[in-house]
């Protein structure tokens, strides 16, 4: 097991988070330094996901690293009926680091386990994606200047979605007030409630997207809600857009706020909001490049501080 | 006396291992998780008798066997309140409470079936995260469980 790998965002630190978003604003600087030179990065997708792996494989590629690996299970010897086990150890023998993304939830973990090459993890399952959380904080921070005291509401499916789970737990050591926004059949578990509560962390909960609620945010973090989340069609019919985000409705909102979604988006943000100045979404995922240039120079032990000027 | 023969009616054991206080309804868990169906050794197993502390109580016995610890710490999972003596020539050398380690490897299957651990041919490992109710959690998909209801291999 490699000390450097990232599985959870919960396995780091309030120091360690920052430290990712100092870096990842060096790499918004610096965006091509070619530090991965000779390094070769494993992208190995069990299961699709083009957006996630196109910005890892930038991130390699702008810092002069080579990229092996598969996009789709199909493709690889999983499909042949190999070991998660036998994948990880071969292509152990090959690279310096292996990013993955797998169906199956622990499957980070449990490759961290099987090799000494760091394991970033992609995203497995419905589990953990700590890439998304950390070009969230530093999409947070860089849009507000810091991350303490902060009021995020979060919209959608907030039962459902691991995105808004894995931020809650690291904002923790922030200070936050959460606002949950949500049906009753998508509110926030109560497994994340008795986090806050254990951490004295303020959340309100609210089953309308109010006025009040936008114009006391810092964040508005909106998710999409999906049909098949619904035992029953006609309740989905009911609140599908109940959680819609239109411009007008962020006339009330302060002029820092600013509107996250971890994309795709489908109808819970209005086109009409792309224009607004508030709606930060698209750069938010372009601020994902960055978080991951740093968080893998983090798995390699680079400490790219030190190399200013280097470029 | 009376409880002399309450005694006898499970049979008195010359030396090895006597599970007792398990829940009524935590018995065969047990049995299954000290592996009591593949020895050859004399085993009394008893259930549903009185118990002051659990209404009915199940209770085992098992001739010329020791289990190691981290065995008998297993049972824990299910009966949190068994008691282990360990018998010498008729007598009762030791008599001590199961102690519920803090990881859990092997014998408690994660029932998340997206969970790793369900499509690898490998051992399953929880952390209790609550020692009152005996709430654990996979360390692999994070899924948590209560003992009770956890699937037992």
């Amino acid at each position: 097991m490699n000390s450097n790998s990232l599985v959870s965002i919960n396995d780091i630190s309030r120091d360690e988070i920052l430290d990712l978003i100092e870096r990842a604003r060096f790499f918004e600087e610096h965006p091509n330094h070619k530090i991965l030179d000779g390094k070769v990065v494993a992208t190995l997708f069990f299961e699709p996901s083009t957006r996630t792996r196109l910005s890892f494989e930038t991130a390699v590629n702008r810092l002069g690293g080579r990229v092996i690996g598969f996009s789709d299970a199909s493709t690889s010897s999983s499909s042949k009926g190999e070991s998660l086990k036998d994948t990880i150890m071969m292509v152990s023998n090959y690279v310096d680091l292996i990013v993955m993304r797998h169906y199956l939830e622990g499957a980070a973990r449990y490759a961290t386990e099987v090799t000494d090459t760091p394991v970033i993890n992609a995203g497995d399952g419905a589990n953990q994606h700590p890439s998304q959380t950390m070009l969230d904080l530093y999409s947070i921070s860089k849009t507000q200047g810091t991350l303490n005291d902060l009021t995020i509401t979060m919209v959608g499916d907030l039962k459902y979605g691991r995105t808004v789970h894995s931020l809650l737990m690291a904002m923790q050591y922030f200070n936050p007030t959460f606002h949950f926004v949500a049906c009753p059949e998508l509110q926030m578990p109560k497994e994340y409630k008795e986090f806050c509560d254990l951490h004295g962390i303020k959340y309100y909960e609210h089953t309308e997207f109010s006025p009040e609620v936008i114009a006391a945010s810092d964040i508005l973090y909106m998710t999409r809600v999906q049909r098949e989340r619904f035992s029953d069609l006609m309740e989905y019919e009911k609140v599908k857009n109940l959680y819609t985000l239109r411009n007008s409705m962020l006339d009330v909102a302060k002029d820092n706020l600013r509107v996250l979604h971890p994309l795709p988006r489908v109808n819970e943000i209005d086109r009409d909001v792309d224009d607004n100045p508030k709606a930060y979404y698209f750069e938010q995922a372009r601020n994902g490049l960055f978080a991951r240039q740093a968080i893998i120079c983090k798995a390699l032990g680079i400490d790219v501080l030190n190399l200013k000027g280097d470029e | 006396m009376n409880t002399d023969k309450k005694e006898l009616a499970v049979a008195a054991l010359r030396c090895g291992t006597v599970i007792d206080h398990i829940p009524s309804s935590a018995l065969f868990k047990a049995v299954k998780i000290l592996g009591i169906e593949n020895m050859d050794k004399y085993v009394t197993i008893g259930n549903n008798l009185s118990s002051h502390k659990l209404g009915t109580k199940g209770i085992i016995k098992i001739a010329d066997v020791e289990f190691p610890e981290s065995i008998l710490n297993r049972i824990a999972l299910i009966a949190p309140h068994a008691k282990v003596n360990i018998i010498r020539d008729f007598n009762v050398v030791e008599k001590r409470p199961i102690k519920l380690p803090d990881t859990i490897v092997g014998i408690v299957r994660c029932a998340n079936p997206k969970c790793i651990t369900n499509n690898e041919p490998m051992r399953t490992r929880f952390t209790v995260v609550n020692r009152n109710d005996v709430t654990i959690r996979c360390d692999y998909c994070g899924h948590t469980v209560k003992s009770d209801d956890a699937i037992i291999d």
